[in-house]
């Protein structure tokens, strides 16, 4: 028996990445939920608009490399992060004028908001791979580890190494500051409370003087923003590339749902159920398993339950469950 | 503001939604300051109807509505708030997720001014909602609820207040304190307009009735001549 192996072990393969995936769903979850709460449709183009505005962001961090600027430890992106979320706000409110409004206007079903948020999804997935390619992009740079794994074992002296990455450390800190000024601004603030109104209940929001527009502009704005933080925290924490984004669309769409969709603690909740989910239920755990057990005996197998390449099923699953036992969600979100 | 141009008239109103067929046929319906105007009338009357013409949620075809002697026929309902109308709707007049003080404060949205007073003076008149101010509108009881609705309605301190059908879903004795309350209201000296289905009690506090039949003005008087009115007695309130 040998558990503090075990808890490193289990701390270093399941818990720290899994804590650093769920903040970025969880991120991604809350434009997902912001959009169904207050525009009252599924936003399918959100993938590839954390795509987008990450690959602003990539863009702007070369340019700062060329230009000698770097942030010391911490990565450039962190420094071009705002001028993405920027392009990605004036993006999001350009496809509104262009593509939502007119179906508000038309007083469209939610459904068919859902169709035409699709085709922004094309046409976002296309300029994303026109402009940076198909390929991984590598822009990390600064101190890649808080912890390393060799120092670890040098300072602990245990035979189990704990790598946690700068990449990871900077998600869980940005996610926190992030979703507390985004509870900060929809709880305390005018605009934020109006947008609450607004979601609650739109015709009474109305009668009550509150302006329409300006809740869908501040709402694209936040949304713009979030998407981008999300896209860039994982782009460094794993690698950029734009059909993984697209990919990602699946986890954050059963985030939101079963947390609750249109509620932002659900949102978060759900981003770190299906993350600790789908790593745990894909991971190995012979090696913990090992430790736990009598000295000298190891399991057989891998004790794996579903191979990586099925992580996406761990999504998929609990997506099913939810919407067959509890289509409001976790939370009391609005039924889909 | 004598009897001949009252505060708030929607006068000889005929339309009715969209590009629907007419509900309301020359309907008049008026409200002065300090009175509490009643529309009562057998169901499909066009008792709501005739409300919301008057704040302008249908299209009119003939017919003109006048605020303190300007005419608004063709504002929009928003429009119509900013100019002092206060308008609480039958059903989903709350924020229920929001908590009771953010109600009232969503309320006193246009205002730009500080509406602290206000809000004492709401909590004044409903002093539950005082007690329950941190909790979400949407828990509490039928007749709190109204309550903030009404509350909500008046922070932006209306010239008008109208209501639909605010006695709705509620038991007997949370009627008659919401009654009560309608009357500190009125008191204050805003006039009060509304729609309701419990006849009787509401021509009992009505300085004014209007009893519509088929979308046209059947009967109109002082509550307690509509009262004691044979006619109406007979086919609105039981005998």
């Amino acid at each position: 028996m040998d558990i503090l192996n075990a808890v490193v072990a289990l701390l270093n393969f399941v818990i720290i990445p899994a804590t650093a995936y769920g903040a970025q769903l969880a991120l991604g979850a809350l434009g997902v939920t912001l959009i169904y709460g207050i525009l009252r449709f599924s936003n399918f183009a959100h993938g590839d608009t954390m795509a987008f505005g990450a690959m602003v962001t990539i863009l702007v961090t070369w340019w700062l490399h060329g230009m000698g600027v770097s942030l010391g430890p911490l990565p450039t992106a962190l420094l071009a992060l705002p001028i993405g979320i920027l392009a990605t706000g004036l993006l999001m409110i350009g496809t509104d004028r262009v593509v939502y409004s007119f179906y508000r206007q038309q007083k469209a079903k939610p459904v068919i908001l859902v169709i035409a948020s699709l085709g922004v999804m094309f046409v976002m997935n296309g300029i994303v791979r026109f402009i940076i390619g198909v390929d991984d992009q590598r822009f990390a740079d600064g101190e890649r580890f808080i912890i390393s794994a060799r120092n670890f074992r040098e300072i602990t002296g245990l035979d189990e190494g704990l790598a946690f990455r700068t990449s990871q450390g900077l998600t869980i800190v940005i996610a926190v500051i992030a979703v507390a000024l985004l509870f900060w601004f929809l709880n305390k603030t005018r605009t934020g409370k109006s947008m609450r109104a607004f979601s609650d209940n739109e015709d009474l929001a109305l009668l009550s003087g509150i302006n329409p527009e300006k809740v869908v502009l501040v709402t694209w704005m936040i949304v713009a923003a979030l998407a981008t933080t999300a896209g860039v925290l994982y782009g460094l924490d794993k690698s950029f590339k734009p059909f993984t984004y697209f990919q990602l669309l699946l986890p954050i769409f059963a985030s939101a749902i079963v947390g609750g969709l249109g509620n932002p603690l659900g949102a978060i909740l759900g981003g770190f159920l299906i993350a600790f989910s789908e790593i745990s239920i894909t991971y190995a755990f012979r090696k913990v398993i090992t430790y736990l057990g009598p000295e000298g005996w190891s399991p057989d197998g891998l004790l794996q339950l579903l191979s990586t390449d099925y992580k996406f099923a761990v999504s998929f699953g609990i997506l099913l469950i939810v919407l067959l036992f509890k289509p409001t969600g976790i939370m009391k979100g609005k039924s889909v | 503001m004598s009897g001949e141009n009252p505060f708030l008239i929607g006068s000889e109103m005929t339309g009715g939604y969209g590009k629907g067929a007419d509900i309301l046929h020359d309907c008049t319906i008026a409200v002065d300051p300090g009175q509490i105007a009643v529309i009562v009338g057998p169901n499909g009357a066009g008792k709501s109807t005739g409300m919301k013409a008057v704040f302008g949620m249908l299209n009119l075809r003939k017919g003109h509505v006048m605020l303190d002697g300007e005419d608004i026929t063709h504002l929009s309902p928003q429009d119509r708030v900013a100019k002092g109308m206060g308008f609480v709707p039958q059903t989903n007049n709350i924020f229920g997720s929001m908590t009771v003080e953010e109600n009232l404060e969503m309320g006193a949205f246009i205002r730009r001014d500080d509406f602290r007073d206000t809000l004492e003076q709401i909590y004044t008149l409903f002093p539950i909602l005082k007690d329950k101010r941190r909790q979400a509108a949407g828990e509490l009881s039928g007749g709190q609820r109204q309550q903030v609705a009404v509350g909500r309605a008046l922070m932006t301190k209306p010239k008008v207040l109208m209501l639909d059908e605010p006695t709705a879903g509620v038991s007997p004795i949370v009627m008659d304190e919401l009654f009560d309350r309608i009357i500190e209201v009125s008191r204050t000296g805003i006039p009060i307009l509304m729609v309701e289905q419990n006849a009787r009690q509401a021509l009992e506090i009505a300085d004014k009735g209007y009893v519509l039949v088929q979308g046209r003005n059947a009967f109109t008087g002082t509550g307690k001549e509509l009262l004691a009115d044979p006619e109406v007695r007979k086919s609105f309130l039981g005998g």
